[in-house]
């Protein structure tokens, strides 16, 4: 870390221009590879899409350089990565009789989300702006959350009740709930935190915190558990019980919210196993997957076993794109879409996806680590471990670690609203990645060195510091100075 | 609040630990039980596109796997001249999947998929290589023009059956039968195509997509199951070429109504009485019939099984056990003797009747397969020709082509008479049963009589009867000629 002491100043958009290109090549590559594999000519179709991806990565790179010219330089790379192979794979599994024309609508949704998240990009400009929204998004996202069992709009697809349709458009509200819950909790805890913090009981070595501040603990646990009962979504319902522990545990720096927490999630897989039919049955699946009876009931252990035959047929290093066989697997293209690539890019290509995953999640909590704000740190946290969980609950599932539950891969998966609600995320956390890397300019007026110079906490040594001194490079201006005395007027 | 999200990504790491554990033991651990767990369809279909070993006639291919990108099956398998060999070779398709039963793509499964034993080195060194593991290549006796020429020669809407052996190493030359089919319509790799396909097929009157009919249809043999019959009379020493027989034009059945007559428009009802040989030339019916009840279904029993009745083979291709079942009395014994009643026969049973008789009594065991040869070219099967069983002694083989040469140059074979050498041989006309006006044609023989080389056997199935006897006498005749060198 010592030698970014200099760096971490620098823009570094060259780096990610360089990256890009490179992703670009990935995924653009393995389109066409597929083509080739699979004897399909390679036409002007496949030039405009590869065009396409190729001019919303980098108008992406450019609104970067413009409005958050020191965000981190690794996301939109791995992030154009992973959408690229996803648009691929999805395109392989339309040459199969099963799929037709998906691609080409998980192409425009990258469009679409490409664009909302560069529209979020310039209208935002500061992610603290949101802090503002914190009882908002809790209202926006019970809204979301219980807009599918509204009769009319509410659409029951494969047992899970996630889905509104309207004017014949199919949309997951849930996925955008993600956002929104995350930024009331980062908003909530950082409003909260000295409250909850100062306020406990001690009992051992761990002090717990008053009933009443459990309040808006047990208010997500009733909204994860709704979402369960209600929606028979078990994967957004650990998700978001996940995001709410994590966020607070980050906030308080406490165990004893990890123990409740656990508590919390013990009682209610207890209660699920109980009274929730579709919970018990994941759960039955799970340990019974290879069971016959299991195998052929109906919404039974089929396809989680065909997507272990998957993995296991694909091996070390896999079939290589378009000669394997991954329509058997259903939903090959969306849920069981890891199953696919384990099985044309094997254990090695399979990995390498996790890496750029597990790289993406690092620098979301390097955002997190870096920005100065309590709700900037909350809300990066969240989001990444919102991004952790995804991934997670979804290979997880897939390789028999926890039971399956509907959720997919980010990025990969076909499906707009995830695509969507992901492509927000990374434009968020860019923004908090910028105020995280962007140098902080201490005029000479300011007292730097004495107790009075709040606001100058550098973001890399965790301490306050009078040396921090502005960098300039000799080419690149710094951002306004308004934005360094907003930075100075906030409470830390 | 640092600290806590370091320990957060900690934890995350650890989750996706996780993860890479429980990837690598799907993934590279536990492979070999996934795969071969047996609702695992991936093996089905890499199986079933997996490169098989060509069937070669000749050197000339006539059934090979050739790349195939347009589905998930890496190969598709092509017959060449598909109509003539649809039921030497059957077909083998994705879509049931595997081999359909009828030919050598069964027969020879394990060595044309290289799952036979000998191949066994090939499978671990594809194993470590990486290379596609290639199957045998099979090398089938069969000779292309003679098996054409016996394509052109049966009549397109006829259900006909030629074989042609070479009788001194029960090669087989030609086998083939008709009505035929196109065996790439159904190696198609779609499952609808197939099933369109097979539906139509089954639909063609006298095709069998599941048998090789040739080996494994025995039908009534009529009167060249005399041959059997005659068998049990020359072994039991009481009948010689010269003893006169009784020839009555009807025989009463015993404790039955129903009498058995000789055919009305034979030359039988000529002589009453006649020596063996001019009555065996001429096919009449009741001499045979009550020679069996005399000496009983024992000794006929013996004989058919001596020739090979009542016992399956395989040549690799399956053949089905031709039936001389216990008789229930001396009736359904007199009927059994002259090949009616409860006996049944296939052609290729016929045949080896009439290999016995020219190879001096000695049953050579038929074979279709000259080499089979591993991707290498290394041969791994060769099979040499194989004694199947001593059926008579020499002279009783030479009394038999004696009165075989006499049906061809004076009895009901004249129509295989050649200018080039002696045929010997027997032909049999069976009714079908009650109600059917149709026959069963036959005539089974070899030459040349002073040198037996081949036997020819020649079946219509259901034909009229005197359609039958024009073409089952004429195409012995054309396959003799055009196998028998000047």
């Amino acid at each position: 870390m010592a030698t970014q002491a200099e760096a971490h100043s620098r823009p570094r958009r060259n780096i990610e221009l360089v990256l890009l290109l490179l992703a670009l090549t990935i995924g653009i590559g393995a389109q066409v590879l597929v083509g080739l594999t699979l004897e399909d000519t390679i036409d002007e179709r496949y030039y405009f899409e590869g065009g396409a991806q190729a001019a919303l990565a980098l108008a992406f790179h450019v609104v970067l350089r413009i409005r958050a010219e020191y965000a981190d330089p690794f996301i939109l790379p791995i992030v154009v990565t992973l959408n690229g192979l996803g648009i691929a794979m999805i395109h392989r599994l339309d040459f199969t009789t099963r799929y037709e024309g998906v691609a080409d609508r998980q192409l425009m949704w990258t469009g679409l989300s490409m664009a909302a998240a560069m529209l979020l990009l310039v209208l935002l400009r500061d992610h603290r702006k949101l802090r503002q929204l914190t009882y908002l998004s809790l209202a926006a996202s019970v809204v979301l959350l219980f807009l599918p069992i509204v009769p009319g709009i509410g659409q029951d697809i494969q047992g899970a009740q996630v889905w509104i349709s309207i004017g014949g458009m199919s949309f997951q509200p849930g996925e955008l709930a993600k956002i929104t819950l995350a930024i009331f909790f980062a908003g909530f805890l950082a409003n909260n935190r000295d409250l909850i913090l100062l306020a406990g009981k001690k009992i051992g070595p761990m002090t717990f915190p008053r009933l009443q501040d459990l309040g808006p603990l047990f208010l997500a646990w009733l909204i994860a558990m709704g979402v369960l009962i209600v929606q028979n979504d078990l994967g957004n319902a650990l998700m978001f019980f996940g995001l709410f522990v994590a966020v607070i545990y980050v906030a308080t720096s406490r165990i004893s919210w990890i123990v409740i927490g656990g508590v919390f999630v013990a009682v209610g897989a207890l209660l699920a196993y109980q009274f929730v039919w579709h919970a018990r049955n994941r759960f039955d699946i799970w340990l019974n997957a290879f069971d016959q009876q299991m195998y052929d009931q109906d919404l039974g252990s089929h396809q989680l076993v065909q997507g272990l035959f998957g993995l296991a047929h694909g091996g070390l290093t896999g079939t290589g794109l378009g000669s394997g066989s991954p329509q058997i697997v259903a939903l090959a293209n969306s849920d069981m879409i890891i199953v696919a690539f384990g099985e044309e890019l094997g254990f090695i290509g399979l990995s390498g996806m996790l890496v750029l995953y597990l790289i993406l999640f690092s620098r979301y909590m390097r955002a997190g680590l870096g920005t100065r704000d309590h709700f900037g740190k909350l809300l990066a946290v969240g989001l990444a471990v919102v991004l952790v969980l995804q991934v997670f609950v979804v290979v997880g599932g897939i390789t028999r670690v926890i039971p399956m539950s509907g959720l997919v891969s980010p990025f990969l998966a076909a499906g707009g609203s995830a695509l969507l609600a992901n492509w927000l995320i990374v434009a968020v956390v860019l923004l908090i990645s910028h105020a995280a890397r962007r140098p902080i300019v201490v005029g000479p007026m300011l007292n730097t060195t004495g107790a009075g110079a709040s606001g100058t906490e550098d973001p890399l040594r965790g301490r306050d510091t009078g040396e921090q001194k502005p960098v300039d490079d000799g080419t690149q201006q710094f951002p306004a100075a308004s934005s360094s005395e907003r930075d100075g007027g906030e409470q830390q | 609040m640092n600290n806590a999200i370091r320990h957060t990504w900690v934890v995350s790491v650890g989750m996706f630990l996780a993860l890479f554990v429980a990837l690598s033991l799907t993934q590279v651990v536990f492979t070999d039980s996934l795969n071969s767990d047996p609702r695992n369809s991936r093996q089905l279909i890499a199986d079933a596109g997996a490169p098989r070993g060509p069937i070669t006639v000749d050197g000339t291919v006539i059934a090979e796997s050739v790349p195939s990108d347009a589905t998930q099956y890496d190969y598709q398998r092509v017959y060449q001249d598909p109509e003539l060999y649809s039921h030497i070779t059957g077909y083998f398709s994705v879509v049931t999947p595997g081999p359909n039963q009828s030919g050598i793509e069964y027969a020879l499964n394990d060595y044309l998929s290289g799952h036979s034993d000998a191949q066994f080195f090939d499978r671990i060194t594809a194993l470590f290589t990486g290379d596609t593991l290639m199957g045998a290549q099979v090398e089938l006796t069969l000779d292309p023009e003679l098996q054409r020429l016996a394509y052109d020669l049966i009549p397109e809407n006829e259900r006909g059956t030629i074989i042609l052996t070479d009788l001194r190493t029960g090669e087989v030359k030609v086998m083939m039968s008709r009505p035929s089919y196109d065996t790439n319509e159904l190696a198609v790799h779609s499952g609808s195509q197939f099933q369109e396909n097979l539906e139509r097929l089954e639909e063609v009157e006298g095709l069998h997509l599941n048998y090789n009919v040739a080996t494994n249809n025995p039908i009534f043999p009529g009167s060249v199951f005399k041959l059997i019959t005659g068998l049990a009379m020359l072994n039991s020493g009481d009948y010689e070429l010269d003893t006169e027989l009784e020839n009555p034009s009807e025989l009463e059945l015993p404790l039955t109504e129903s009498t058995l007559p000789n055919f009305a428009d034979g030359g039988c009802a000529a002589r009453p009485e006649a020596e063996l040989n001019w009555i065996f030339a001429q096919s009449c019916n009741t001499p045979f019939a009550a020679a069996a009840m005399d000496l009983g279904e024992e000794a006929v029993l013996e004989a058919a099984e001596a020739y090979g009745w009542n016992e399956a083979l395989r040549i690799p291709i399956y053949v089905q056990p031709s039936r001389f079942p216990e008789v229930a009395d001396d009736a359904e014994l007199a009927r059994a003797a002259i090949g009616q009643g409860s006996v049944t026969a296939t052609p290729l049973q016929m045949n080896m009747v009439a290999s016995a008789i020219g190879n001096g009594g000695t049953l050579m065991q038929p074979q279709m397969v000259d080499t089979i040869r591993g991707s290498d070219l290394q041969i791994l099967n060769n099979p040499e020709p194989q004694v199947l069983n001593d059926v008579m002694d020499r002279s009783t083989a030479d009394e038999f082509t004696e009165m075989m040469v006499t049906t061809v140059e004076e009895g009901t074979g004249w129509r295989a008479d050649s200018s080039r050498f002696q045929v010997a041989a027997k032909t049999g006309t069976a009714q079908r049963g009650a109600g059917d006006d149709m026959v069963n044609s036959w005539i089974t023989g070899f030459a040349p009589a002073d040198d037996p080389q081949y036997a020819v056997t020649v079946v219509y199935e259901g034909i009229d009867m005197s359609r039958g006897n024009e073409l089952t006498g004429s195409q012995m005749l054309t396959m003799l000629e055009a196998v028998i060198e000047e």
